[in-house]
């Protein structure tokens, strides 16, 4: 049985620490969670790539927080960021008015800014057509006389600098129904009326899907938000080729272009990297092979990324779960205590968790957003804890006085009356505890997406942004399918794990 | 063998025993009795040290049992609980073998024992390989009485072993845990509720009441020089229950 034993946790170790990709050492490219930073990360990437170099493009990894500070950390080397939003929010609060004296700052930081792309893409405020017209809405300050009027903003929106309470504040609007949601659910929103008002980007391909009316902004509060490259000091230094080329694409992208792009990805589903491809050729008339990816490709490629997330976070959240579960036991007010820290982990948001361990991972090296992230790794496994900590304390309890007096009085050791004795007993609870958190750690690990982990979340969340069905579908269903193959899996592990003498007392 | 000085265990504001002074003689069995709620158990689980006294001393050999010495004192003493406390993720001849096992027996040496033990009590052969779930309340007793037989200790402490056996099976285990008893030589303290299985397994009867002994002695003493009409209350009890 002990030689079983080893052996079982062997395999489990082997499997979780095998590495199944090798890191890719070239430049990397960021984009962020839409669809415009996504097609601007492929033009960057398609660029390198015809100047030789061979790149990774990062794709859809958040927020600008989380962009700007994996470039800071040398995570990306260069991404599409905007001019608002470096003096609103990135270097917010430091008396940066303009994007000369931000240039400036930024270099200070060892990060360079490139030349305007050519397009402004501001923050707009913006109504259904029909509905504004039948409110007389024309300016940003109309809103005020219409205060029952349902606002949705994105969640950035809601607390960026420039984002909804300076624009209240400005215009004084008396709006109290406001929420914020994903930008690509406000549309839907607005669509079918549950909402009225939204933000939009000025060069959103929806803005004429939807007919959406954009009001003027008569106080001028929105700052323009001319696209620009954000990238490492280094980079001419160390991947000159790629340098020249990207900046290649200062002053070459109009809004009307740029608004023709979006709508190619996002409505009428083209690829982004077709999308940019096209763009290089008819403008540049460089010709951009891009292999068309087939469902299976992307099919293995998440798989690879979801159990590469799933399996080291599961394995650290059962190395480090159960002899917490079993301190728990042993020792009640530790157990309080234990039982209370792995239950309020499950309450924190798995956005927040994220964001919050982003740094720490970069500060110590580990790659912290993209593929194998060590912050999404680190929040799947102490979203794991709870189940496993909870029922191998519980087992344990669950133990009979009598067997526990009877184990004691046969005069063994406490460690040996554990191994022995309380551990076997406790099997099937343990077990059941260790497959709960295998199961919920496939089903959270989907959410590793939100920082670009990859994984099934990643087709959910493009699917999500870019209103394509089968797209959430293809990450939904295998993320389903891998859950019930890790339930088999344990199902199998019960019959090698639980003592045969107790799966007889349940038959 | 064991010796007990005002030997107190409360818990919360129960006194389950109250300040017991009491010897156990080697090689005789000693029977602890008393209505439900006297202490008997508790008396016993401080022998072993299961329990430690709030107030007084409890020895054994003249070393004092305490959570230090109980896990050495323990292997040459052996339990048996009502119901036998078989571990039932291990088969009849692991739970006999598991400590034997585990201080690094021999595997020769432990299945001689294993033999030798089988002929003490009618064990068949084809129960050793199965699980406690698998076998008669009457079959899971002896072998819990193995497994305290194991160590060959030089004391077995039972707590009501018979407790939950029907008359038939126990009657007969009565008779077989008699000539064991006397074979070995062993030294037994023994907790029952029956008067009966008292007399019967007794050399020395020790009832007991709220705690506290009421009178130790032969069922001859108690029965013909009672302390307390509280002793002939609990024979005759027992007795008319018998008789009606």
């Amino acid at each position: 049985m002990k030689t079983r034993t080893a052996l079982i946790l062997l395999v489990l170790v082997v499997l979780a620490l095998v590495p199944m990709s090798t890191r890719f050492d070239g430049p990397r490219v960021g984009s962020k969670k839409f669809t415009e930073s996504v097609i601007l990360g492929d033009l960057v990437t398609l660029l390198a790539e015809q100047a030789g170099v061979e790149v990774l493009h990062a794709r859809e990894l958040g927020g600008t927080r989380i962009l700007f500070d994996a470039l800071r950390a040398g995570e990306i080397d260069v991404y599409a960021e905007y001019t608002g939003t470096i003096t609103q929010e990135i270097l917010a609060g430091q008396g940066v008015s303009d994007a000369e004296s931000a240039r400036a700052v930024l270099a200070e930081r060892g990060i360079l800014m490139s030349k305007p792309l050519g397009f402004n893409n501001g923050y707009a405020i913006g109504m259904i057509e029909t509905t504004a017209a039948r409110l007389g809405i024309r300016t940003i300050s109309d809103l005020g006389r219409h205060p029952d009027l349902v606002f949705g903003f994105s969640n950035e929106f809601m607390d960026r600098g420039d984002g909804w309470p300076s624009l209240k504040e400005a215009y004084g609007l008396p709006q109290r129904n406001v929420s914020g949601m994903d930008h690509d659910v406000a549309y839907r929103q607005l669509e079918n009326g549950t909402l009225q008002v939204m933000e939009v980007y000025t060069t959103d391909a929806d803005i004429r899907y939807y007919g959406i009316r954009m009001l003027e902004d008569d106080r001028q509060h929105f700052p323009r938000y001319d696209a620009v490259l954000l990238y490492r000091a280094d980079l001419a230094e160390r991947e000159p080729a790629m340098h020249a080329a990207m900046l290649a694409l200062e002053g070459q992208l109009s809004e009307v272009e740029v608004m023709a792009l979006n709508a190619q990805a996002r409505l009428k589903h083209v690829p982004e990297k077709k999308v940019a491809a096209d763009f290089l050729q008819s403008h540049f008339g460089m010709e951009v092979g891009t292999a068309d990816e087939t469902v299976w490709d992307r099919f293995w490629t998440h798989t690879r990324e979801h159990v590469e997330l799933v399996r080291l976070s599961f394995l650290l959240a059962v190395v480090f779960g159960l002899p917490l579960g079993i301190l728990a036991a042993k020792r009640p007010r530790a157990g309080q205590v234990i039982l209370a820290a792995v239950g309020i982990v499950q309450t924190i948001p798995a956005l927040a968790l994220l964001v919050v361990l982003i740094e720490p991972a970069a500060s110590l090296g580990l790659p912290s957003v993209g593929a194998g992230s060590a912050a999404a790794i680190c929040a799947l496994f102490l979203y794991s804890l709870l189940p496993i900590v909870r029922n191998a304390c519980e087992g344990l309890r669950g133990v009979s006085l009598d067997l526990r007096e009877s184990a004691e009085a046969l005069g063994l050791s406490p460690w040996a009356r554990l191994r022995l004795i309380e551990l076997p007993l406790a099997s099937r609870t343990i077990l059941a505890g260790l497959k709960t958190g295998a199961i919920l750690n496939v089903g959270f690990a989907t959410l590793g997406a939100l920082i670009g982990a990859g994984g099934y979340g990643q087709p959910i969340l493009t699917g999500i942004r870019l209103n394509d069905y089968g797209l959430i579908l293809e990450g939904a269903l295998p993320a389903a399918g891998m859950a019930l193959v890790v339930q088999g899996i344990f199902e199998l592990l019960d019959r090698l794990a639980i003592p045969r003498g107790l799966r007889l007392a349940r038959a | 063998m064991f010796e007990l000085r005002q030997a107190t265990r409360s818990f919360a504001a129960t006194l389950a025993v109250d300040g017991v002074d009491l010897s156990i003689a080697p090689g005789r069995t000693t029977v602890l009795i008393g209505p439900s709620g006297c202490g008997k158990s508790t008396l016993l689980r401080l022998m072993i040290g299961l329990l430690a006294p709030t107030r007084g001393t409890v020895s054994f050999d003249g070393v004092e049992v305490n959570p230090a010495s109980a896990p050495d004192l323990r292997r040459r003493m052996g339990y048996v609980i009502q119901g036998g406390g078989l571990f039932p993720h291990l088969t009849a001849r692991e739970n006999v073998a598991l400590v034997a096992a585990h201080l690094g027996w021999e595997r020769s040496r432990i299945k001689d024992r294993v033999d030798e033990l089988s002929r003490l009590a009618r064990i068949s052969e084809d129960v050793w390989e199965r699980y406690p779930i698998q076998i008669s309340g009457g079959q899971q007793q002896r072998v819990a009485l193995l497994r305290a037989l194991m160590l060959d200790p030089n004391v077995l402490l039972l707590d009501e072993p018979l407790g939950a056996l029907d008359p038939m099976v126990r009657a007969d285990l009565q008779r077989e845990l008699k000539e064991v008893f006397v074979t070995l030589g062993k030294t037994v303290v023994m907790v029952t509720h029956d008067m009966s299985e008292a007399a019967y397994f007794g050399d020395i009867i020790v009832l007991m009441k709220e705690g506290s002994i009421v009178q130790s002695g032969t069922f001859q003493e108690l029965d013909q020089a009672p302390a307390d009409p509280f002793v002939t209350r609990f024979i005759r009890a027992q007795q008319s229950l018998t008789a009606s």
